[in-house]
């Protein structure tokens, strides 16, 4: 299997404090990396750093073949795509959903302007959201909606490798759960390569081929999701495991 | 068309400009701002056709009369009409107050969003800059550039432009600054955007309400200094009519002829009063969003 990106001894520091410990990772191709941690584990971090948003210390990013340098091209930049957390926050309050997917769209040329109108209804379609709700802005949808906003952007300029940074933990267990279908359907009707970061080992299961967990900054175990929920191979894996609180049979 | 298709929020141009409309009707202060300062505006721009008289026609034989059906608001020491003048002086001190402020504002915003944006050296240089001009008494400036341009309109401009960016470029530094931390300021940097564009294109949306607000109140301490050094005798040159030197002119009668500056100096409030509300309405607006 060929391998979309490979993270070599990444460190990150805030002054004295480690947040990313020489952090060694490979994500194969159209497969889903679950990553599991505490908060404060450095797992956002990680991702940040993968998406360009904070430049390491240390270490080296390679996409594909290609190294990822602290300035990317514009191409590069397009090749990854995140997901956050915050639904409140993480669409312009001021723009609306024909603006948001019209600038991603337009910035990295996917389509002609001609074509705007069409592959943003289409985006909207993808994610289960009505041609309609382009003329709207953030604030008249709910947080699960405005997560589907957000997947619809990011999934606009077709990345190679889409980031998803506790996409569902701010969400209603209901809705957190109509997300999670989403996100299956768009994993294998697409092919996505994707990096899911949840403290929720369920949802980890649900999404995930193979699972890595981080603890302190640093990587203690990358299994396959089998292995992982079976066998965990790491103490603090299984510590995880343990405190999963099971529902009454 | 469709009658119904105007009644669905999600249409853009004719249904957000009703709901625009709607919303400044249950908004009073706005209303009432919007009103008082059309009034005056209007009032001002028509001034030629209401009055017979002109700003600076003396008439030497009716000096100091008071209000009559010839003289709304009485005549002064030299026999000019008070209303035709006041009025005249609203020509010339609001269209300083509107000029003077678009130079400053348009620097202070795109400063503060650059500073509050970028941070770090940037942040530090431009603050360095804020905090030299803050040290300055706005006065003591004024009066400088008055001597060294010479007294009247450019020494304002000079030092408007100078100074007065400064208090847009603070509101809209901490603004940005706290923007800078939130998601869609990252979504907008994972697609690769440049800086410049994420500035203009997505961060002058969400910051340009406040700075607005910001903008009205600023325009009463820029009105209330153009009539200062009106009044002080370093502003507008008589015989421009100014609501500062009108102030100053009717002094000496203030016991016989009190009008003669409570007329100006009333104005200059009446002003203020429309533009606060118009603020506080503009910010009432803005909040709910």
């Amino acid at each position: 299997m060929e391998l979309a990106l490979q993270v070599q001894d990444l460190t990150v520091r805030y002054g004295g404090f480690t947040a990313l410990d020489h952090i060694r990772l490979e994500l194969e191709q159209h497969t889903t990396l679950g990553l599991v941690g505490e908060s404060g584990s450095g797992k956002s971090t990680l991702a940040r750093v993968i998406a360009g948003l904070i430049a390491p210390d240390e270490g080296q990013i390679l996409l594909g073949s290609e190294e990822l340098r602290k300035k990317r091209s514009k191409e590069q930049h397009k090749q990854i795509q995140m997901i956050f957390q915050n639904p409140d926050a993480s669409l312009n309050p001021r723009h609306t959903v024909r603006q948001i997917l019209a600038e991603a769209l337009l910035f990295h040329r996917i389509v002609d302007r001609s074509q705007v109108g069409r592959r943003s209804t289409e985006l909207l379609d993808r994610v289960q959201l009505e041609a309609r709700s382009l003329d709207k802005y953030p604030h008249e949808f709910s947080g699960g909606q405005r997560q589907r906003i957000a997947i619809a952007r990011a999934l606009s300029v077709e990345p190679s490798l889409l980031i998803a940074d506790e996409p569902t933990s701010a969400l209603d267990v209901s809705v957190q759960r109509s997300v999670l279908e989403l996100f299956h359907t768009l994993r294998t009707e697409l092919h996505l390569t994707m990096l899911f970061i949840s403290h929720d080992l369920g949802v980890i299961h649900a999404v995930s081929d193979t699972v890595a967990v981080m603890r302190q900054g640093k990587l203690v175990e990358v299994n396959t999701k089998d292995e992982f929920f079976i066998r965990p191979k790491h103490e603090y894996s299984r510590e995880l495991l343990s405190a999963v609180p099971k529902m009454p049979r | 068309m469709n009658t119904t298709t105007h009644l669905d929020p999600s249409l853009p141009e004719s249904g957000k400009t009703l709901s625009t409309l709607r919303q400044i009707g249950k908004t009073p202060s706005l209303l009432i701002g919007i009103i008082m300062f059309a009034i005056l505006i209007l009032l001002a721009l028509f001034i030629p056709y209401l009055s017979p008289y002109q700003p600076s026609e003396q008439n030497l034989s009716a000096f100091l009369q008071p209000p009559s059906s010839a003289h709304w608001l009485g005549t002064d020491q030299l026999g000019r009409d008070l209303f035709t003048r006041l009025l005249y002086a609203a020509r010339t001190d609001l269209t300083i107050m509107i000029l003077a402020e678009i130079i400053p504002f348009c620097t202070g915003v795109m400063l503060g969003m650059i500073s509050g944006y970028y941070g770090k050296w940037t942040d530090r240089i431009i603050s360095l800059i804020t905090d030299t001009f803050i040290a300055f008494p706005f006065y003591l400036i004024v009066i400088i550039v008055a001597f060294a341009s010479g007294a009247g309109e450019r020494g304002i401009y000079i030092t408007f432009i100078l100074v007065g960016w400064i208090v847009f470029a603070r509101v809209v530094r901490g603004l940005s600054a706290s923007f800078r931390k939130q998601e869609w300021i990252a979504s907008a940097q994972t697609l690769g955007l440049p800086g410049i564009r994420i500035i203009l294109r997505h961060l002058l949306p969400n910051v340009l309400p406040q700075a607005v607000v910001v903008l009205m109140t600023d325009m009463i301490g820029l009105l209330v200094a153009i009539v200062t050094l009106g009044y002080l005798g370093i502003g507008i040159a008589p015989p421009t009519p100014d609501w500062g030197t009108m102030i100053s002119d009717g002094q000496p009668f203030i016991t016989t002829a009190w009008w003669l500056s409570a007329v100006p100096g009333f104005a200059v409030v009446y002003t203020g009063i429309a533009l606060s509300l118009l603020g506080d309405g503009l910010a009432d607006i803005w909040r709910k969003k």
